[in-house]
């Protein structure tokens, strides 16, 4: 018998073209690309006159830049325009595949990857986007990467990397009322913190995570690298398998029940070796809502904001002192009934169909705070279809969210889509750095339902008393 | 990719301030080193006068006076010193951009983000990773402008008066020092990879696409 070993190791010694003296050659099966992150990548490979290696390994489209607004009249701002027009151009020249903008398929490329079954289990998936970590869902080793880096995957289809720990975080127990995979992941955050899986892989086990969609695990591999670590993995399992059938790129055939054959071993075996372990009670958590500029400045919606007196190390205080500042907010108060300007539903980590089912669940007969203006961004073209199927949009709509085109929109805050300074935002996207939806915008994190009950309150409010 | 050997300059420390504590700043993500609205260029040069953009000018482009960098001898900095997990957030390459473009070649900081620590040496910066006990003890001299002189080939940080050792990886040392092209040493081994492709297509042909 060999050592028992994790998923992680297993795709990792699965995908080693060559083995060095402390540097490894990765080999990259898949590759998505966006318009932000790759334009020096392309022109790199022109300048020293390569080639792609693989062209058909790799996956195009505009999703940072793009507006949401009615895309028949166009980019609108010229510097994204020739961003954009760049990558169609970059993609044509090098014989990648590329979605147009007016594509259905067009979305966030985490969103699109998934959908169109280009992301499988077992697979190596990079992108020039820190939110790689998404397709960990799958059991792929997925993370982000820089522009240099996505050039070397353009030019040899491997990365130079060294081996990564094994973390596992273990979640136990079921998750109450309105407690979702996003408040599951920024407990993590807060537990461990933003630095806590820093030169780690974690792979998420125990029966909170098995017992989540395929949809639950993206949003909590999403976020893995708002921990740190650049890669989350969940193993794949019968749900994954569902979710992956027929999908346009999936395998057919005989070819599928070989893959899925495959897909079974990849499992974590038992006995397999952790660096580091945490658990964590499912069954404790309440609906989580952060108040600081860092994803792990994480508390209860019930709960306060920190006192400075009650923090120990001088760095940390000081840290906290300056998030209070920015986000304007009073030491020791409670977090419920902030008032908010915005809301923002969308982004790789909640704008699936799942997501706005969610959010949309709570909706019906009521309206949003006439101080609120809410938005929602589907993740891409085709979730936005669903959404419409099943009348999502006309809820949203007749509550007052406006409906818009999918794109990363005000995640990042690239497009026209961004908080005026010193506005307040209940938002379902990843990051609430100083100024990331916009210059002096206050972001605070919460899951989809969370978001949608703060849109009709008016302010951060605990969406398991508005159901009541 | 330009030589790396030894830098000699201003250090500019990235303080937080507290009521009279002062203390390094932590978790300077890569959405402060260079806010999103400069990452529309199809360029990797010009990003310098943007970095830091929105700490160090105001709404209306002014400078603003209390910020290290628009401080004398500061705007001369060639080493940046911060606190723990400088750089997280995302994997932008524009921010190891706009720091090598504004002069920068060396950060001192206890700890890194992964994806950052990586892109800086593809950019021919040198991250230091030091304990942050250290590193506190080389704020005064970095305050009052004393020249530090990292020197990468002995792995020396030397002051007027003494010498601190650091730790990097012999990999990125020789790359460095060498001022490697990763791809071009990458394809030297295109025959591993040639192999390996015939055994990936072999052994889970769903892999690959066409």
């Amino acid at each position: 018998m060999s050592e028992p070993k994790t998923i992680y190791d297993k795709i990792w010694e699965s995908h080693l073209a060559y083995e060095g003296d402390g540097d490894c050659l990765l080999y990259i099966d898949r590759h998505l690309i966006h318009e932000v992150t790759s334009p020096q990548a392309f022109e790199g490979l022109r300048m020293s006159n390569r080639k792609v290696r693989q062209p058909s390994n790799a996956l195009a489209v505009a999703d940072h830049n793009i507006p949401t607004t009615d895309r028949s009249l166009g980019i609108g701002d010229k510097e994204s325009e020739i961003q954009i027009q760049t990558l169609e151009d970059n993609c044509k020249e090098f014989g990648i595949e590329y979605i147009k903008t007016s594509d259905k398929r067009q979305g966030i490329v985490h969103i699109i990857g998934p959908e169109q079954g280009f992301t499988l289990p077992g697979l190596t998936i990079v992108c020039g986007d820190s939110h790689t970590s998404t397709h960990g869902a799958f059991g792929a080793l997925a993370h982000g990467i820089g522009t240099s880096e996505v050039e070397h995957v353009l030019a040899t289809q491997t990365l130079i990397q060294k081996k990564a720990k094994n973390f596992q975080v273990k979640i136990n127990g079921a998750c109450k009322d309105s407690v979702t995979a996003k408040d599951l992941a920024l407990s993590v955050i807060g537990a461990i913190g933003t630095a806590g899986g820093t030169g780690y892989v974690i792979e998420y086990t125990g029966e909170a995570v098995t017992s989540l969609s395929v949809e639950g695990r993206m949003t909590l591999c999403n976020l893995t690298i708002e921990a740190g670590a650049r890669a989350g993995l969940v193993c794949p399992d019968e749900k994954t398998f569902e979710y992956l059938k027929g999908r346009p790129m999936s395998p057919k055939g005989n070819e599928w029940d070989l893959a899925v054959e495959y897909w079974k071993t990849l499992s974590s075996d038992s006995g397999a070796f952790y660096d580091k372990t945490i658990e964590i009670d499912a069954g404790n958590l309440t609906p989580l809502v952060t108040w600081g500029t860092s994803p792990e400045d994480v508390i209860s919606i019930d709960g306060n904001i920190p006192n400075l007196e009650d923090i120990k190390d001088d760095s940390k205080r000081s840290a906290v002192k300056r998030s209070l500042d920015y986000m304007n907010l009073i030491p020791g108060s409670p977090i419920k009934g902030v008032p908010i300007d915005r809301v923002f539903i969308g982004s790789c980590t909640n704008g699936r169909i799942e997501d706005l089912r969610e959010a949309a669940s709570i909706l019906p007969g009521k309206k949003v705070s006439e101080k609120v203006t809410a938005m929602v961004v589907p993740g891409s073209g085709l979730v936005k279809e669903q959404a419409e199927e099943e009348g999502l949009d006309q809820i949203f709509i007749q509550a007052g969210f406006e409906w818009r085109e999918p794109g990363c929109s005000m995640c990042l805050a690239m497009n026209a889509d961004k908080l005026l300074p010193k506005e307040r935002c209940a938002s379902t996207s990843n990051r609430n750095f100083e100024g990331r939806q916009g210059r002096e915008g206050r972001t605070h994190l919460v899951s989809p339902k969370m978001a949608a009950a703060a849109a009709i309150a008016g302010c951060l409010t605990d969406v398991r008393e508005m159901e009541i | 990719m330009d030589k790396f050997s030894s830098v000699k300059g201003i250090a500019a420390p990235m303080i937080n301030k507290s009521g009279n504590q002062l203390s390094l700043m932590m978790n300077i993500d890569t959405d402060m080193i260079i806010p999103k609205q400069f990452l529309k260029t199809i360029k990797r040069s010009g990003l310098g006068k943007n970095l830091f953009d929105e700490m160090r000018y105001d709404s209306n482009g002014n400078e603003i006076d209390t910020f290290i960098l628009n401080k004398e001898p500061f705007r001369d900095a060639k080493i940046l010193i911060a606190g723990k997990n400088f750089g997280c957030g995302s994997s932008r390459e524009h921010a190891p951009w706009s720091i090598l473009d504004f002069g920068i070649k060396v950060i001192i900081a206890p700890s890194f983000a992964d994806i950052f620590f990586n892109n800086s040496f593809k950019n021919g910066i040198l991250p230091i990773k030091m304990d942050e006990d250290i590193i506190n003890s080389i704020i005064d001299e970095s305050m009052q402008g004393e020249h530090l002189e990292i020197n990468l080939v002995d792995q020396e940080i030397i002051l007027k008066n003494r010498k601190i050792n650091f730790d990097v990886d012999s990999v990125n040392k020789d790359c460095l020092i060498k001022g490697l092209d990763d791809i071009g040493s990458t394809l030297e081994k295109a025959s591993y990879i040639d192999e390996f492709e015939i055994e990936n297509a072999n052994k889970r042909p769903w892999n690959i696409l066409s």
